[in-house]
Formats: structure tokens, sequence, C-alpha cells
């Protein structure tokens, strides 16, 4: 008889996220993928600045705590030293996106052998709601109270497809948590990106749209909706770099 | 061992490659760029990292990654650079990531020239980014110092999980002398790191942070920080004293400038003037000792002698705790002072001093 | 304790020729320092730089009052040749430079460097012939210490090496 047992690569601290916020989702995926690999022994991972801020008291591994945007400056430090060692990154939009873009894109470009979890939700959740660098044109946000507008805030930037333009990247896929079978495809390529690290292959690089119901003012069945039905339209889920294509699955 | 002519950069470098330093992260900037060109080429003939980082900030904290997960890792800019690695410097010291800093420090501020000055005194003894904290900072005013204040740094900073900076301007950046070289030291002498992020392999895992969101937590982790900058002012305060036993003027400097002032010393008593002269080898903790013996004694006055507009005076003046009156002379924008200039702020000063008391 | 100031325009062979002298000092055990002024041109701008030699330790590096000066250029030569000590000497390249130091307390030599060069070989070692001409009024350090750095430096470059040294001697030669 199989018992479902919670990951041992999750701690029993409780999860601080609001509720119906798909974080936690996310954190398990990333968590069974790295203890299914049998990574967890030698794995460090280093956490961001923002919602997932506290990431460290969660994934039970060695963990760093990085400043605002500078984890994958951390984890190149980490990597090139310890290169053996699997290391994952975890960041949101603000973290990866904004004040961290040089970070983010310069270890894409350089083709560090460490893998990248983007908690895409489109807004500033710790700090309350801001407008972040993945908003959706017209969403509303506290510093965009009547809904992004072009002409003042400029367009949001998908994260994907421009690290896709660099040479280096070995894999990025942008997926969803919007429903199972959005949630089993993105452990899927979740933990691709791990086995090709661990396989010493490159930079990877997975994109995971998640909700904010708190911020986004909308119950969580609505705001799975929304991402569902709005945020997949500015952020198309896919492939966007997979240099292992044509070889067998394993 | 013979000595040979290195750069006050190579010798910096030769300083931490011989005391471990196996991961060296930098960006470009004048006049330090010896440093990350040498460690391009030296670092992988000893298996150790070289990246150069997109900027500033990204090499800190590819310090911080890597210091993090244990080996002994360094990164080295000048004045601007500097500032730029203040946030991640903040985080190093909460999170007590022993690493070691250079600054070859050029005149500011702002984009300031490139040529030799001492205006970061404030920024690396008095904390420099946010929060409270300090750096161990050591100041070589040769290139055999900066190779051994290099390779001492990393001890220094491992003992007290307290980064480390080497505080030095252009000229010790510029400047080739005869170095003697350490023998390269064997990592396994090096102490492991309990706390290490390096993968726990079974083991309890460990965390390095800096984010400690109670109050009733943050403030015992910052008295406990204090308690080690008490300790490491009991322990580490280092200074040159220089003909100092019955001078009457004492002249104080650090770095490439605290060598002029020797010659100046020499000079004035060839000229029949009693002149000593204090050089702060450790800035952080500043080595006060050494002012109070010389205030207690035969000294007259003192003069802080700067390429910035007066920021160590103000630790002179702390030292000598008003037991005798502090004068300061400084050059800025890149100019060094010449000798004569000093010998007659010294008179000055001197001057000045006897006509108050 | 000799302080020599060395002066010309990038591409000279000031910097090298200053640091070979530091090496040559540093050879016979002497205390020595090399101090290069530096600018934000990377060719052509002017260069000096500053070397010390001393039975002793060197406390200050710099040369602001140089016993000696080996200006290549001319500019050079009228920049610093106020500042030379009274009583030092000065040592100008005369195939680049007028001569007149505008003072009389000095000893000023002209050395046709660039055409005595020319002459052994290479315009490119002209710096050495004013370091033959230095060592020659000075014995600041051996002629021999010279060859020895000549030999090391230019391991496996023979006709380098030989050409350098024909330039030295004849840079003795000239101020004989």
């Amino acid at each position: 008889m199989k018992v479902f047992q919670k990951t041992k690569m999750l701690t029993d601290a409780h999860l601080h996220y609001c509720p119906g916020c798909t974080h936690g989702i996310v954190h398990r995926l990333v968590a069974e993928s790295i203890e299914e690999l049998g990574l967890q022994d030698k794995c460090i991972g280093v956490a961001p600045v923002g919602c997932a801020v506290f990431a460290y008291d969660y994934f039970n591994c060695d963990m760093q705590e990085a400043a605002h945007g500078r984890a994958p400056a951390v984890a190149t430090g980490i990597k090139r030293c310890l290169p053996d060692r699997t290391v994952f990154v975890y960041q949101g939009d603000g973290d990866l996106a904004s004040i961290g873009m040089a970070e983010t894109v310069h270890a894409a470009a350089r083709g560090e052998n460490i893998t990248i979890i983007f908690i895409n939700n489109s807004i500033y959740g710790m700090t309350g709601g801001q407008m972040a660098p993945t908003t959706l044109i017209g969403q509303k946000a506290t510093t965009c109270q009547n809904g992004r507008d072009p002409a003042v805030n400029g367009y949001p930037i998908r994260v994907c497809e421009l690290l896709a333009t660099l040479d280096a990247p070995y894999y990025i896929e942008r997926v969803s948590t919007h429903d199972v079978k959005h949630v089993m495809a993105a452990k899927k390529a979740i933990k691709k990106a791990l086995r090709f690290q661990s396989e010493g292959r490159g930079y990877t690089f997975v994109e995971v749209l998640v909700s904010c119901p708190t911020n986004w003012h909308m119950r969580p069945a609505e705001a799975l909706q929304f991402m569902g039905k709005e945020c997949v339209k500015t952020f198309p889920l896919g492939v966007y770099r997979d240099k292992s294509e044509g070889e067998a699955e394993v | 061992m013979s000595k040979i002519l290195l750069h006050g950069t190579e010798a910096i470098c030769e300083g931490a490659m011989r005391n471990g330093c196996r991961a060296f992260f930098g960006y470009p900037i004048t006049p330090q760029n010896e440093v990350p060109e040498y460690m391009s080429v030296q670092m992988p003939k000893i298996g150790g990292v070289f990246v150069q980082a997109e900027s500033e900030v990204a090499a800190i904290n590819m310090v911080y990654g890597a210091a993090g997960a244990g080996i002994r890792a360094m990164t080295s800019s000048s004045s601007p650079g500097v500032s730029l690695k203040q946030e991640g410097i903040s985080y190093i010291a909460c999170a007590r990531i022993p690493c070691v800093i250079v600054n070859i420090m050029r005149a500011g501020p702002g984009l300031g020239g490139i040529l030799p000055a001492q205006g970061d005194y404030f920024q690396a003894t008095k904390g420099g980014g946010h929060g409270d904290y300090h750096l161990i900072v050591l100041a070589p005013s040769t290139a055999q110092e900066a190779c051994d204040f290099t390779y001492r740094a990393f001890d220094l900073s491992d003992k007290y999980r307290v980064p480390a900076m080497i505080l030095a301007d252009g000229m010790i950046g510029q400047i080739m002398e005869p170095v003697e070289l350490p023998p390269m030291r064997d990592l396994k002498d090096i102490p492991e790191k309990q706390w290490a992020t390096s993968g726990h392999y079974g083991k309890e895992r460990r965390i390095l942070n800096s984010l400690i969101i109670k109050p009733e937590e943050l403030e015992p982790h910052v008295n406990e920080l204090q308690r080690t900058y008490d300790e490491i002012y009991a322990n580490e305060r280092k200074a040159e004293c220089y003909k100092t036993e019955d001078a009457e003027i004492v002249l104080t400097a650090y770095g490439t400038i605290a060598r002029i002032c020797k010659s100046v010393v020499d000079e004035l008593r060839m000229q029949g003037v009693k002149a000593g002269c204090i050089r702060p080898i450790t800035l952080y903790p500043f080595p006060d000792d050494a002012y109070a013996k010389c205030a207690a004694g035969a000294a007259k006055a003192f003069l802080s002698v700067e390429l910035s507009l007066g920021q160590m005076v103000e630790d002179v003046k702390l030292a000598v705790n008003g037991k005798k009156p502090v004068y300061f002379y400084g050059r800025t924008g890149g100019n060094v002072p010449e000798e004569a200039e000093i010998i007659e702020a010294a008179k000055n000063a001197l001057k000045k001093a006897e006509a108050v008391q | 304790m000799i302080k020599i100031l060395l002066a010309g325009q990038g591409g000279q062979g000031v910097l090298s020729a200053g640091k070979f002298l530091a090496e040559s000092g540093l050879h016979e055990g002497k205390e020595v320092t090399y101090l290069p002024a530096y600018g934000p041109e990377m060719r052509g701008g002017t260069a000096n730089c500053s070397v010390i030699i001393s039975e002793h330790a060197i406390a200050s590096p710099l040369c602001n009052k140089p016993d000696v000066l080996i200006a290549m250029n001319g500019p050079s030569f009228h920049k610093f040749a106020p500042r030379v000590k009274s009583g030092g000497i000065i040592i100008v390249n005369g195939s680049v430079s007028d001569c007149y130091a505008g003072r009389d307390d000095v000893h000023v030599y002209d050395v046709a460097a660039n055409d005595i060069a020319i002459e052994t070989g290479d315009v490119r070692s002209a710096n050495m012939v004013m370091l033959g001409a230095f060592i020659a009024l000075t014995g600041a350090v051996k002629e021999k210490s010279i060859f020895n750095c000549l030999n090391e430096k230019f391991v496996g470059k023979p006709h380098v090496c030989e050409v350098n040294g024909k330039a030295f001697r004849a840079g003795m030669q000239a101020v004989r």
C-alpha cells in the first residue's frame, strides 16, 4: 500500500503565504523534485527578498538569504566554488526582473550551471501590492491605481523570451499553477531543470505563474481563473529553450 | 627566500592566494585593474575561481555566496565601486561571512579622479553601509605590507567572522617594491568552517541570513556583533610609532602618506625639531593607545596628515581626548603633499600649541 | 640613497627603463622603490616614474626633488628641470630636445639617445642609451647588474638582448 508522505525537503515550519497563494505549491514542487532526484544532501538554495524571503525556513537544505535581486550572483559564487553541488535560486518578479535584472541576465549569459525558479505573480506581494515589472496592462496596483498605463508605466517584461535571446541558457520554460494539469506540468519542468543542472548541462530557468489573491483583490478561485485566462495571454506558456531536444525523455 | 620586485596590486593578490584565497570576483575600475587582471591569470593556476562580474554589486554578492560556502574569497575595487559594494558588505557583516574587500582609493566624491586619495576613511572605518557594523580595516604602506596585510586579513576575518578591508591609496596600487612572499599555505591547515553552507550531507542544515525580523532576536544579534568588535578592539589594535618617545610634534598618517611623514620627521629632527610619527596599521580598530601614550608624554601637539579633508583627525582627537591640541593638514583631488608642505604645517602646529600653553 | 626621476612621452620606454633600474638595484640586494605617475591615457600621453635606490629602508617613495632627472623629450625636460636638487644631474635626450635648463647649479648632459640608438640598431632602445649614460655618471648600480637583468628579461631573445646591450654601452661612452 502506498501512503502519501510529505517531502523531507520541506521543513515542518508553517508557510506564511496568504490563503490562495500558489507559492506553497511551487515550494512543494521544487522540494519534491530535489528529493526525487536524490540531491537533498548536496543542495544549497538561495532565497530572495520578497514574498519568498523566508524560504530558508522552508527548504530543508543549506540555505543562503541574498540581498534583493542579487541571488543569481550569490548562486554564481557558490556554484563556481562547489561545482558538484546543486544550487537553486528562488526569486519573485520584483527581485528577478526589476532590481536584479542585471544579475539575472548576466548569470544566464555566462551559462552558470544553476537552476532559477522564477515566481511571476505580476505584483509586489510582500510590500503590499505595488506595480511589478510584470504587472499586466490595465492591471491595478497601489502605485498605478487606475491600472497599468503603458504611456506612464511602460509594458510588462517577458523574461523567458528575453533570456531566450542569449546563447548560453540550456533550458528555459514558462509554466503555470492555475489548475492541476498545469501544476503537474510545472513539476515536470522544475524537475527537468534540476536534473539538467545535476548533469552539468548549464543554466536552467523555469518561470512559474503564480496567483496573488490578496493584492489582486480576488477570491482564490477567481485568481486562478484570471491566471488561466489573462496572465497566460501576456506570458504564453511553453518551452523557450531546450538544448536537449531530440534526446529521449528520461 | 629572496625578494622579487612586485606591484602593490600583485602583492595584494599574492598575499591572498598564499593564504588560501580561492575565489576572486571583480569589476574593472582604475586604479586597481591590475588586481582582476592578475587574478584572472593566477587563480586558475592554483585551482581557484575567477569571475569578472557584471558590476561591483554582483561581485560582492558572489563573494557572499562563495565565502558563505566556506571558501576564502576576495573582491577588489576603487572608491566609486566600493560605494556600490556597500549593500553587499552590510549583508555580509550581518550574516557574519568572513571575506576580504580591497579598496585602492581614488579621489572623490562622485566619479572624482583616478589619482591617489584617502577620502574613503569614514566609509571604511565607520561601517560604510546601513546598520550597526564594522569591518576590520588594515592600511598597508609598502608593497610588502600589501602582501602581508592581505594575508593576515584572511586569518583575522575567519577568526572573528567579520569581513576585513584592505584600505590603500592609489600609490600602493602602482608602486613596485621588493617583496618577500610568504609560502603557499596548505588549504588543509585552514580551520574548517562549521557554519558554511556547502551542502549538509546528512548533518544539520545551515542557514546564512541577515533577515532577523523579530526585535527580540535582532538586538541580541547586533549586540553579539558589538561584543566581537570589542574583542577585536582589545586584541588587534596596531600602530607603528616612529621616533615618538621624545617627540613634541607628533605627526600621524596612514598608508603611503605615513612614509612621506617619516621622511618629514627625519628632516625636522635634522633641523632640531623633536618630531615623531604614529602610523595606524589597523584603522579599525583605531590604535588609540598609541596616541594616549604620546599625549601623556612629551607631545605638545598632534598633526593628522591626510589625503582627505579631515577624516582620520576625528579619531585622533578622540584618542588624544583633549589632552593636547590636534591639528590637521590635508590635500585632496589626487594631489599628494610634498615634504616641504608638511614640514611647514608641522612647525605651524607646534607654534600654535606653544602659544596656547 | 639616490632619487631618480625618469620622464618622457608614453611609448619611449620611460616606465620600462625605470622598472629595469629598480630590478637591477634589487639584484644587488639594495632597497628600491618604483612609482609610476599614471594618467587616464593608455598611449601617447606623458609618462614619468620615480625610482629610489638605497642602502637603507626607503621612507617616502616620492621624488619631488630628484638627484637625477632622465628626460626623454623636451616637454619633460622643461617641466622637471626646475625640480632637480641643486648640484644634481640632468640627462636629456638631445636628439629631440634642447639642453637649456635655465639654471647653472645642475649638471646637464646632452645625450643624443635616438641617434645613438639608431646607430646601434633600434631607435626603441633609446631608453637604454639614457640608462647607460646614467650608470656611467652615477654608478648607482653596477654595469654587471644591468646585464644580468637584460639577460633575465630577454631570455630566449638574444637579438633584443644584444641590441639593448649595445645601446646601453654606447650610452655609457657618450658621457665619458
